[in-house]
């Protein structure tokens, strides 16, 4: 690992490289993005197929694509559930992705359908190890 | 760039003389046609608009350079390329190509006149060892790789000739397009020449390696920001410029990609190639390298099908396709049967499952404003 990434603490993250932010109020939901070893490895976001308000998303399954300059990546769901909220800012502006990949580069929200699945998500000190081994 | 470039597979990748440069600047490499090359440095998007709004450099030492130098050398070059060598001047550079018996594209290149029988040619690194062979069949001694003891670096954007002119001095501001010059430069030889692969005014400079790191200090102090092969696809692309080995092979007959251009039939001399397009000239195209624009929001890649707008079978693949950061959509290019490949034909493009509308365009896909 060249870089040093930026891995905030209150985040939980999976193995392949999104993050999912807890809601404090509502905690069955969760936002979701990629992180920012993921924006930094796939390079200048210039277009998202992200899914729509409704759809149904499967826990490691692909549920959008993110494009960059040079290659296109899946988007995996961490959970299952079902898409509350999505982005629009990024239609216009997809490299807000690559500049603030846990602020206004979020992507999709969702309502999850079993939170025991947070279990399954790595701690900021786990994702932080996993980029070490890379 | 495309998965084209990772043929280094297995072999030991070329490393560039001014490797340590690139790494100061943050570049990310990547194998390309059996160089380490770097793919961009702080990113693809901002390097690609450095270029169409100011300057910038790219180290392009990977493309093989062949020197040429005796008497008889424009006869030589001649037998083996499509261009009529024998029509540039002294001091003039033109785009030709090295074809098969059968027409087919062996490789493109830039041919440079830089004195009476003292030639300059620069191939797609991809090639450059049978097209040096194939310079050596015809020329024996004459011919001299030079591309290790070389750089070669692309100087391009709308501030280019003004910072090369500030660098190199007045004699290479005042060029004309495609002209080429040697000049004495700090101590060492550059060769100059006003040519690119971007679509923007520009130039391109080899200088000996001992003197490579001093030109490129000064281009880049001189404020070129530093582009990588990744700029360098979208920026090509959107000249509508074809790369070998995606848009043109050696099964392609060069009228299908529109480089008619890059051959001479009327001269009556013959070259490697020669019956096969003149045979090619009589015939009417079956298939014509069509320039393909997304109609909806999408990114297009080299290999997905191009299908009709009814969703019939696939009629074509993209050879080329990417996001164009200065018009803000795809875009790619198709070789279409002849019929179809009409200008506003519409088209859809399979985006990995997602049918996205795409029309033909006229080239290139972007123009440099005139001023």
């Amino acid at each position: 690992m060249k870089a040093e990434f930026e891995i905030p603490d209150d985040l939980l993250y999976s193995e392949e490289h999104e993050w999912l932010r807890r809601d404090e109020e509502n905690p069955d939901e969760g936002t979701i993005g990629i992180t920012d070893f993921a924006q930094d490895g796939v390079g200048d976001v210039v277009y998202l197929d992200l899914p729509s308000e409704g759809d149904r998303v499967t826990a490691g399954e692909s549920c959008g694509e993110i494009e960059s300059a040079k290659t296109v990546s899946d988007l995996y769901a961490p959970v299952d559930g079902e898409v509350i909220a999505v982005n629009g800012e990024l239609e216009d502006q997809p490299e807000l992705v690559n500049d603030s990949p846990y602020g206004d580069g979020w992507m999709i929200r969702v309502r999850m359908a079993d939170a025991s699945q947070l279990d399954d998500l790595l701690e900021a000190a786990a994702y932080r190890t996993l980029l070490e081994e890379h | 760039m495309t998965e084209d470039g990772g043929s280094g597979a297995g072999r030991r990748l070329r490393q560039l003389a001014l490797r340590d440069r690139h790494e100061a600047l943050g570049a990310r490499f990547a194998p390309f046609s059996g160089w380490d090359m770097p793919l961009q440095y702080q990113g693809i998007v901002g390097e690609h608009h450095a270029v169409r709004q100011g300057v910038g450099v790219f180290d392009v030492s990977h493309l093989g350079r062949a020197r040429l130098e005796g008497s008889q050398a424009a006869r030589l070059l001649r037998s083996v390329t499509t261009f009529d060598v024998n029509r540039l001047a002294v001091g003039k550079a033109h785009y030709s190509l090295y074809c098969n018996e059968s027409g087919g594209i062996e490789d493109d290149v830039f041919i440079y006149r830089l004195a009476g029988e003292r030639w300059l040619v620069v191939h797609n690194a991809s090639n450059a060892d049978q097209d040096f062979g194939r310079l050596r069949s015809v020329s024996g001694d004459m011919a001299s790789e030079i591309t290790a003891e070389t750089v070669m670096l692309a100087v391009q954007g709308p501030d280019a000739m003004a910072l090369l002119g500030s660098v190199l001095g007045d004699d290479v501001a005042r060029l004309d397009l495609r002209s080429c010059v040697e000049l004495d430069w700090e101590g060492g030889t550059v060769t100059f020449a006003r040519t690119g692969y971007t679509g923007e005014d520009g130039g391109e400079c080899m200088v000996g390696v001992a003197h490579a790191a001093a030109l490129w200090d000064a281009l880049i102090e001189g404020g070129a920001s530093p582009a990588g092969l990744g700029a360098r696809d979208t920026l090509r692309l959107e000249a509508a410029l074809p790369l070998y080995g995606n848009d043109i092979d050696a099964a392609t007959i060069p009228y299908e990609a529109g480089l008619g251009f890059a051959i001479t039939l009327d001269d009556g001399a013959s070259f490697t190639g020669r019956d096969a397009l003149v045979q090619a000239r009589e015939r009417p195209l079956v298939r014509r390298l069509a320039h393909l624009a997304a109609r909806g929001r999408g990114v297009l890649r080299a290999g997905y099908a191009v299908h009709p707008p009814d969703g019939g079978e696939p009629v074509a693949r993209l050879t080329s396709g990417s996001f164009s950061p200065s018009l803000r959509l795809g875009i790619g290019m198709a070789y279409l049967p002849v019929e179809l490949a009409k200008t506003g034909g519409r088209f859809e493009v399979d985006v990995r499952g997602r049918m996205l509308p795409v029309e033909v365009v006229r080239r290139p896909f972007y123009r440099k404003s005139r001023e």
